[in-house]
């Protein structure tokens, strides 16, 4: 992360990009290396045979068509994310707020698909997915202001309002959105399976769901690290008030990155509802957000990296999958490494910089 | 940068906590281990009577020698199967398969078909609930079933309808039974889909009349899960019981007995998502009620009334689903109605290996005989042992009318909540009527729904 590389003016040798370059390689070795002992060790202790699950972990997303496109269809949404976590890293905020921008994006999708269905889909699900937009950057921007205008830690405020955004996809779930008869906090009734987003022949994987993950995954690259505004975003996260007196708007800048990484994550949460569940259900964010943050931990808000981590944290959790049938251990165990992996990154690079 | 290196790991704390708290949605009571010990016996006990199971496994053994040839084309034709010739079948359960319930009724099931098909395999994933497995939708669960070798997948839960529906339609050679649903009746189920459900309004009517005989105060409490047209119709099953046996049996008048659902919004507690229903036992405790109706998939019904007996104050407790459940606290227990889904499990089980499967819409009486025989009745009252003697002659009394046919709950004049007729006077409701109730019955007081 950004904001680990602006305090060290003692050794300045350590901070020019060539010297930075060796210790990526290093750090993910030991990362990978301790997290795996640590996972092994977890397995091990749960009397499961670390091989086979290895083997299910890193292949078993692989071994059916089925099973590849679940992992696709988890991928984009948590591939969003991860994008617009990246903005709000380089700013130096932490964004925990994603499940809730991610929660409001899905309700905000199911109100076009509720008022309007009879529109032609594909200007239904233009409609859909830019509500969720909207209702994701909304809710971001009063992290924003409470942030900016009230000095409230965007840690806590983002908390918050997580729990506000639980609360009302379950009002609305149980209330004036249920299924008629019902009360049940398993979901809203099924959209008509017309608008949902079209899916590949007997799979789960609606193509344009990974298609716009990477549209959005290019442009927030470029963003970062190919505009002025990326540079300014990045000189906000190192220093608020030096960049200030430069003449940058910080608290700008700050909303900005916050509302579009509300507006990523509105439209992840609007795919869960238009490709993934075709319903609102109360826990549509699935800690999908949560997953995110962990990916920009271990890529450090670097944008390059996030294709790569997001997809392999995907095939692990879909892999995961088969553990309770094929081993009878708890798929959870995706859970650990993942964990770890980020946990041993930040002790290998903590120690690779005090070296 | 010391303080920097503080701060990710109390962040990464944090994210990894609230994904973990997402995650693993603990199961809502702690079942003891004592509810399984006893099924085991129990499982054992019925499996000692050999006439019955013989009767029982003979379709069963026909059906083995008749699908011979199809197994080994299946075999050779998917050489990817693990299995060898075994047929494997699999379940996908919305809770964990000992949660001292619904679940673990269902899990007893289908173990019992594994046991009476020599050479068959049960496969399952449990715990397929959005707090448990986020992101996880039945079809998925299906999946993994399927790839282990299924050919028959029953899943368990009422919100399972649909996925189970888009799987049957991509899997057409597979066959699927939907516990509980109605999508069959409703004409939207794919060729391969079965729905089964036993008629648990027996058993609730002997679970409100078994409340009504025994309560001091009047006020009996029903701990409800989500609403829909089953759990609704439960709820008047059980309030038609106790409506009975206070007025008829207990001669009574009616407007002292107080019948009160509360849902908690899902099958079982979801922290976060629906009322705790610990919280919600303990409210009817405080509220004045001495018997509670458990209609969740869980035990908190009846732990709470224990923890209240055991703290001086007197609370009984039916719960549901599953036959041992009373041994979590037989002192306060006055039954269970429960579910027996073994013996309908074997011939549809059996059906569709023998390649005989038609599709059907099953909700299935008790056999009247004895409710209780494990080889035949698919639904059963445990007498508990905190209902006193009397009143356990009285209820086999409620009982002998309801199997004799003598006596029929659903003769009107019934209206709903709102006055509306549910059942005209001097009518009986019939099979639709009641399995779409669209409101609870006048007399109740809880939510309906509509």
């Amino acid at each position: 992360m950004t904001s680990s590389d602006q305090a060290t003016p003692v050794r300045p040798d350590h901070r020019s990009p060539r010297s930075a370059r060796r210790p990526p390689l290093l750090v993910g070795t030991l990362a990978l290396g301790g997290a795996l002992l640590f996972t092994s060790l977890v397995l091990i202790s749960s009397g499961v045979p670390p091989l086979a699950a290895y083997k299910l972990i890193f292949l078993g997303a692989f071994s059916t068509p089925t099973r590849i496109s679940d992992m696709v269809m988890l991928a984009s949404p948590l591939l969003l994310c991860s994008c617009g976590l990246t903005l709000t890293f380089a700013a130096g905020l932490y964004n925990l707020g994603i499940e809730g921008q991610m929660i409001l994006g899905a309700v905000a999708a199911m109100i076009p698909l509720r008022l309007l269905p009879g529109l032609p889909p594909p200007l239904l699900w233009a409609l859909a997915l830019a509500a969720g937009a909207a209702g994701g950057a909304l809710w971001a921007l009063l992290v924003a202001g409470l942030r900016v205008g009230l000095r409230v830690n965007e840690i806590f405020a983002g908390l918050g309002l997580n729990f506000l955004a639980s609360g009302v996809s379950l009002y609305l779930v149980l209330g004036p959105w249920r299924r008629i008869g019902q009360a049940s906090s398993s979901g809203t009734e099924p959209l008509p399976s017309a608008i949902w987003l079209p899916t590949l022949n007997n799979l789960r994987v609606a193509p344009a769901a990974p298609v716009i993950a990477l549209v959005a995954l290019a442009l927030i690259w470029v963003a970062v690290t190919r505009t002025r505004w990326g540079l300014e975003l990045r000189a906000v996260g190192l220093n608020p008030q030096a960049a200030g007196r430069m003449g940058i708007p910080a608290a700008r800048r700050l909303a900005e990155s916050l509302a579009a990484c509300g507006a990523l994550a509105g439209i992840a949460g609007a795919i869960q509802v238009i490709a993934v569940f075709h319903q609102l259900i109360p826990s549509i964010s699935s800690g999908i957000g949560l997953l995110a943050l962990l990916v920009v931990l271990l890529v450090r808000a670097n944008p390059a990296w996030v294709l790569p981590i997001a997809a392999a944290f995907a095939v692990f959790t879909v892999g995961s999958v088969q553990m309770s049938v094929s081993l009878g251990a708890d798929s959870s165990i995706a859970g650990v490494l993942q964990g770890a992996l980020v946990l041993f990154a930040l002790l290998a690079r903590g120690f690779s910089a005090r070296r | 940068m010391k303080r920097v290196f503080a701060r990710w790991p109390a962040l990464l704390a944090l994210a990894l906590g609230s994904l973990l708290a997402a995650c693993g949605g603990t199961p809502a009571s702690q079942p003891t281990k004592a509810p399984t010990a006893a099924a085991a016996a129990t499982a054992a006990a019925t499996s000692v009577p050999a006439a019955t199971a013989a009767v029982t496994s003979a379709p069963a053994a026909t059906a083995a020698a008749t699908s011979v040839p199809a197994a080994t084309a299946a075999a050779t034709a998917a050489a990817t199967t693990p299995a060898d010739d075994a047929y494997v079948f699999g379940m996908v359960l919305v809770g964990p398969i000992n949660d001292g319930g619904w679940n673990q009724a269902q899990y007893e099931g289908m173990k019992y078909v594994e046991s009476r098909i020599p050479g068959s395999k049960f496969v399952y994933i449990d715990k397929v609930n959005p707090a448990d497995r986020p992101n996880f939708k039945v079809e998925q669960g299906i999946d993994e079933l399927l790839a282990k070798g299924a050919k028959f997948v029953v899943t368990n839960s009422a919100e399972f309808s649909d996925g189970t529906n888009i799987a049957a339609t991509a899997n057409p050679k597979v066959y699927f039974v939907h516990a509980s649903g109605d999508s069959v009746l409703a004409g939207k189920a794919p060729a391969n889909v079965s729905n089964i459900m036993g008629r648990m309004e027996y058993g609730k009517m002997m679970a409100g009349c078994a409340a009504a005989l025994q309560t001091n105060t009047g006020k009996i409490s029903y701990l409800g899960p989500l609403i829909d047209s089953e759990t609704r119709r439960l709820v008047n099953a059980a309030y038609l019981g106790a409506k009975y046996c206070w007025t008829d049996v207990r001669g009574k008048p009616a407007d002292q007995l107080a019948f009160k659902v509360t849902w908690i919004g899902f099958w079982f507690n979801i922290p976060g998502v629906t009322l705790d229903p610990t919280q919600v036992a303990n409210d009817f405790i405080n509220g004045g009620s001495d018997v509670i109706l458990s209609g969740i998939d869980t035990t908190e019904a009846i732990v709470e009334a224990n923890k209240a007996t055991k703290a001086g104050k007197k609370i009984y407790a039916i719960p549901y689903d599953f036959k041992a459940a009373c041994e979590q606290a037989p002192e306060v227990c006055l039954g269970v109605p429960y579910f027996n889904w073994g013996p309908t499990y074997l011939k549809v089980i059996s059906d569709a290996k023998a390649g005989t499967f038609t599709q059907s819409w099953d909700w299935i009486a008790p056999d009247w005989t004895n409710i209780n025989n494990p080889d035949t009745s698919i639904v059963g009252f445990e007498k508990g042992k905190a209902l006193s003697a009397d009143n356990q002659a009285k209820l086999d009394d409620f009982i002998k009318k309801l199997a004799d046919g003598s006596l029929n709950l659903y003769t009107g004049p019934l209206s709903y909540q709102d006055g509306t007729p549910f059942v005209a006077a001097g009518a009986k409701a019939d099979d639709k009527t009641v399995w779409y109730t669209t409101q609870l019955l006048k007399g109740v007081d809880g939510q309906s729904a509509p």
